[in-house]
């Protein structure tokens, strides 16, 4: 250590927040008489301008090497005041926190006893800060591209402003088109505007754009590396179908032996297709893919003679040799952008979607209505004979959301908006249907959305307050069992069709996408912001950023809008070129590392490897610390059995101290 | 006082209340009578109100089937306000006479039905029945249920059971004339108190038994004691557990063919409380020559009988016909041979409408052990 400490120390009130329940002046009387504290001051707000300067005045007036602020959490504004000492000419790592707000004043209501428990956190952080050592933060450079995980909306806006800005994208769809959910959709909330319509150009933009390379029907199967500097590894699913001849004519499909045999999933089952298959019309890339799942050849290893899509093709294309193809790259930042899944209705067994066909989620009905859906947009239930027109048609809202039973406590955003918008389009398709939406609240909190809301009620949809209890089949029609809770009157409505306004999920496979990147889940089990007001799209991981329904069911409008925050987020790293990597990481002390190898297993990161020095002549194994992958966790510290990891501002003789003035030996 | 109501709102979690009627949409009683458990909910908040509320007759409509908790999207129990509003009124001591006879009946002779205690094992009479000695070891120890060792018309449900486990061979011991009231029907008619002394009791005796599990013929009983039972770690199972398993053991033969349409009607308390759907119907499906039909309104979407919730002692008003009546038509119109159940109470219920709808000629309604037993031979 350089010189002796000369330490100040800095009381905020933070307004009332601290003030109101800690003694902050009484504090500060306390501070000064600490050991090696030259100065110590309290303020109402430290992290505002006056406050900074009060410490860079003391850091040149009275020559402070060390600085204790005590005030909210380090995670607030460590880096704030690290600045400061920046400013003034000192090492950022000479700085300790000393947080008396959400472990003091936050969480306790008597003052004496508040301000007894400030002092021991103080007293513990100038123990601590005596022993800090300066750290030095490496720059590294940025790999300057970017991958996005997820074709949907989100991830082709986000896409294509990373792209424009002149950077690489690598854009990973898992399934053989990208488009995502909103492809699904036949006209959106509030505006009418046809889905397709306005998804369809910016597919195009993505796909014809020369910065972006598109692998759909592709997993990424590996990231490692750290910010800046990621290694990808992606496997491009084996299609079936020679890209570069497939010209996307079809008759593959019109000719194949299971043509309209299997259950379309863009049509969420209403519809069929081929076992060769394009997954929608206007779907991009426009080249056909080999479901393995269904097709003859590939199940049975035989498809009658010879596969009649091999036939069919005059362009040869179909390619049963064809094999997954690993595709490994390098980026700098990465966007996580894969969406949700719709809730599944079977989950509410007393709606009976499992029962009855004349129960639809809205997803199927998006599909039903669309003119490109598989009744070319005819609102008509069940099949040949059976069909029919429903003249009696009720919403269900809230199905899944907003529901403790079915563990998702969270409202759903879209579906309210989504309601109004199908029951909006069946009037248009039949202006004699009765239409009514159950809910239990309306919300219509977007631009132009109260207005919806109110248009469709005029147009003649009911709207009637109660959430359906049951549904069940009597005399051929759908008995929904529910309370006008307006009335207080209990209904038996009788009707042909209910569609359920199933909310958003996180995707089904999730896991893939968190395992990949060691991403957070908030309680709704959406990806976790690193901060919900001021850091959306950043997630705890550096680097890797989040858009669109992956973070939190959102509609268009926030999608796009997240996107490109996500995107503009990426392209601050993207242009700046260059990185700073954590300084307080582990350091090993080679003298005393025995070389078990503990800390490698231990490490999340492979931040850890184990490398052969010569010690006195023998060859021997110790542990090292890449510095670059090292996140400063400090689980190899704690893990290691003979202490010769210590993390650095974390180290043995720096929080030694510190814990015991916590314990009440000073 | 106000940390008293303050406790009522708390305990119930009344504030968490949307207003969204699922519990009254789902009710099966809203449409038969005056109850309207949400509106009660919304008026209870108002600790003012508790009184008046607890005086409301409505609150006895309640069967305690529980469809108003399952459904409801917030995680409250509206039921338990109900039952919380009778405490309330049983503390004032106002109750129907009927109830307060029931009540006392359990306390003195440990049955609701103001039968002596000496007499609860006279339906085993003639029988070869092994009862459980304290202490000793015990596979399953049956507990028979109040309602079934001392109504005649139920009685049969137990020999059945006892005649089919003899002649699966299994090791079972019954409680015995100890055997003491679940006390179920005590929670449920409001007195909390005597609820709490019969479990502490209860608790006490069935701990004696050195039983692996305890099986009971009432799915009421199974349901309180796995439920409300706290400290009784014993596990719990229902009759159609036990079968279940023996039939896919192969420890019991059915040899003898049962030609009938059956279809099966979910109790209450053993569907919509425990989510026992599945065992009742894979009984069915071993029997030979059985058809097993399924009404519309099954398993989770299945249909109240009115039997609980205390309705065995409280006369309420009603409007439109019975569920149970309901129900028999229902099954009617399947062309069911048997409605079968797997409850005493549902069985009360279903033979009293089957008689009100005089389709005694065309139907039955029968406990599953009672096919069981005419399988077995
Ligand atoms: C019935 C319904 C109607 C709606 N109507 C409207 C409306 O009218 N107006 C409106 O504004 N909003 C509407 N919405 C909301 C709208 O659908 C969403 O806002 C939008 O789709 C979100 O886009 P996204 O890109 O975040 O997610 P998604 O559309 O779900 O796209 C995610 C993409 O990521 C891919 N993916 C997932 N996991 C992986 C992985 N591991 N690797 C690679 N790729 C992966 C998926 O295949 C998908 O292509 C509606 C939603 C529903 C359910
Ligand atoms: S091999 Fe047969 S089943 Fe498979 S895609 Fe070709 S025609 Fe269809
Ligand atoms: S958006 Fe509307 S329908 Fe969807 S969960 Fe929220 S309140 Fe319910
Ligand atoms: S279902 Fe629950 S939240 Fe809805 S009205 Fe009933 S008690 Fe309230
Ligand atoms: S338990 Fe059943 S009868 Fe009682 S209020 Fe709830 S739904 Fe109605």
């Amino acid at each position: 250590m350089s010189s002796k400490p000369k330490i100040g120390v800095y009381i905020c009130h933070c307004g009332i927040n601290i003030a109101k329940t800690v003694d902050v002046e009484e504090l500060t009387r306390y501070a000064v008489k600490l050991p090696n504290v030259r100065v110590a001051r309290d303020y109402s707000y430290m992290c505002s301008d006056p406050g900074q300067l009060m410490i860079r005045e003391d850091i040149r007036k009275n020559g402070l090497n060390r600085v204790v602020v005590a005030s909210c959490s380090p995670r607030m504004h460590e880096l704030t005041f690290r600045k400061a000492l920046v400013e003034a000419g000192l090492n950022p790592y000479y700085l300790e926190i000393a947080n008396i707000r959400e472990h003091c004043s936050w969480v306790h209501k008597d003052k004496q006893e508040a301000t007894a428990k400030a002092k021991k956190l103080l007293q513990a952080a100038v123990a601590k800060v005596r022993f800090l050592e300066p750290l030095q933060e490496k720059e590294v450079d940025v790999e300057a591209s970017a991958l996005i995980i997820g074709g949907g909306i989100a991830g082709i806006q986000a896409s294509l402003d990373i792209a424009n800005a002149g950077f690489k994208v690598y854009l990973v769809e898992k399934t053989p088109s990208i488009g995502g959910r909103m492809s699904q959709l036949d006209k959106t909330f509030p505006t009418l505007d046809c889905s397709a319509c306005i998804l369809t150009p910016k597919m195009v933009d993505a796909a014809s754009h020369p910065n972006i390379t598109l692998l759909t029907y592709s997993q990424v199967e590996s990231i490692t590396g750290y910010v800046g500097n990621f290694q990808v590894k992606v496997r491009k699913k084996a299609r079936y179908v020679d890209f570069s001849k497939c010209t996307g004519c079809g008759l593959c499909a019109e000719e194949c032996r299971l043509a309209d045999r299997v259950k379309s999933e863009f049509n969420m089952g209403i519809g069929n297709r081929s076992a060769i298959y394009l997954p929608f019309p206007q779907a991009v890339p426009a080249k056909y893919t080999v479901d393995p799942h269904s097709c003859l050849f590939l199940t049975r290893g035989k498809c009658g003679k010879s596969p009649k899509c091999v036939e069919a093709c005059p362009a040869g294309a179909v390619d049963f040799e064809q094999k997954d193809e690993i595709v490994e790259f390098k980026t700098g930042t990465v966007i996580v952008a894969t969406g949700f899944d719709v809730f599944d209705a079977a989950r509410k067994p007393e709606y009976g979607y499992s029962d009855y066909d004349n129960v639809l989620t809205g997803l199927e009905m998006e599909r039903l209505i669309s003119s490109s859906g598989p009744t070319g947009g005819k609102l008509v239930l069940g099949k040949g004979d059976g069909e029919y027109v429903p003249k009696e048609i009720a919403f269900i809202k809230c199905v899944g959301s907003r529901d403790k039973s079915t563990g998702n406590e969270y409202c759903s955003r879209v579906c309210c908006m989504y309601t109004a918008k199908l029951a909006h389009l069946v009037k248009d398709k039949l202006p004699e249907a009765n239409v009514r939406i159950y809910y239990m609240d309306v919300r219509a909190f977007g631009k132009g959305f109260e207005e919806f809301y109110d248009r469709v009620r005029r147009e003649g949809v009911r709207y009637i307050r109660g959430n359906p209890s049951e549904i069940f089949k009597r005399n051929g029609k759908l008995v929904i069992m529910v309370e006008d809770t307006l009335t207080a009157k209990p209904l038996e409505d009788e009707v042909d069709m209910v569609v359920l306004a199933v909310g958003l999920e996180p995707r089904r496979d999730a896991r893939e996408v968190i395992d990949l990147l060691r991403l957070s889940q908030s309680s709704d089990r959406f990806f976790l912001e690193a901060h919900p007001k001021l850091a959306p799209v950043d997630t705890a991981t550096e680097g890797v950023y989040l858009a669109g329904c992956a973070q939190g069911p959102k509609d268009i409008p926030d999608t796009v809008a997240q996107a490109k925050g996500a995107a503009s987020s990426a392209l601050v790293l993207l242009s700046s070129g260059k990185v700073k990597v954590q300084a307080q990481i582990s350091w090993v002390n080679e003298a005393t590392c025995r070389g078990c190898g503990y800390c490698v297993e231990i490490c999340p990161y492979t931040a850890i490897e184990l490398v052969s020095v010569n010690k006195m002549g023998h060859e021997v194994n110790v542990a090292r610390v890449n510095e670059a992958l090292c996140k400063g966790c400090g689980a190899c510290a704690a893990g290691c059995l003979s202490g010769s990891v210590q993390q650095k501002s974390f180290m043995d003789s720096q929080i030694l101290p510190q814990i015991a003035a916590l314990g009440g030996k000073s | 006082m106000n940390s008293e109501v303050r406790s009522f709102l708390e305990k119930h979690d009344l504030l968490g209340c949307v207003q969204c009627g699922r519990c009254t949409g789902g009710c099966p009683v809203t449409a038969r009578t005056d109850l309207n458990v949400r509106r009660v909910i919304y008026e209870s908040i108002d600790e003012k109100m508790l009184d008046k509320m607890s005086k409301l007759p409505d609150i006895w409509d309640c069967t305690t089937c529980s469809t108003c908790a399952v459904r409801c999207p917030k995680g409250l129990k509206p039921l338990e306000v109900l039952i919380g509003l009778r405490e309330v009124l049983v503390e004032s001591g106002m109750v129907q006479s009927t109830v307060r006879d029931a009540l006392e009946s359990v306390f003195q002779e440990g049955n609701p039905w103001k039968k002596p205690r000496a007499t609860r094992l006279d339906w085993a009479e003639g029988l070869e029945v092994k009862i459980a000695e304290p202490g000793e070891k015990v596979e399953n120890l049956i507990f028979v249920c109040c309602t079934v060792a001392y109504d005649p018309k139920l009685q049969d449900i137990a020999r059945n059971l006892v005649k089919v486990l003899n002649k699966a061979g299994v090791d079972y011991g019954l409680v015995g004339d100890g055997e003491t009231c679940c006390s179920s029907e005590v929670y449920n008619l409001g007195e909390a108190g005597l609820f709490e002394m019969m479990v502490e009791d209860n608790t006490e005796l069935l701990k004696g038994f050195a039983a692996d599990r305890m099986v009971t013929i009432s799915p009421h009983c199974y349901s309180t004691f796995k439920n409300q039972y706290p400290l009784l770690k014993m596990e719990i199972v229902h009759y159609t557990h036990l079968i279940s398993e023996l039939l896919a053991e192969g420890k019991l033969a059915l040899p003898k063919e049962v030609s009938k349409k059956v279809v099966f009607h979910d109790p209450c308390y053993l569907g919509k409380k425990n989510n026992v759907f599945e065992e009742p119907r894979f009984i069915l499906k071993q029997v030979p020559g059985v058809e097993v039909l399924e009404f519309e309104r099954k398993k989770e979407r299945s249909l109240c009988c009115e039997g609980g919730g205390g309705k065995m002692w409280v006369e309420t008003e009603s409007r439109k016909e019975r569920l149970a009546e309901t129900r028999i038509k229902d099954a009617r119109a399947l062309g069911a041979d048997v409605l079968a159940v797997a409850c005493p109470f549902c069985i009360l219920t279903l033979d009293d409408a089957l008689k009100a709808k005089g389709f005694e000629e065309e139907m039955k309604v029968a406990d599953i052990l009672e096919i069981l037993h005419e399988a077995a031979g």
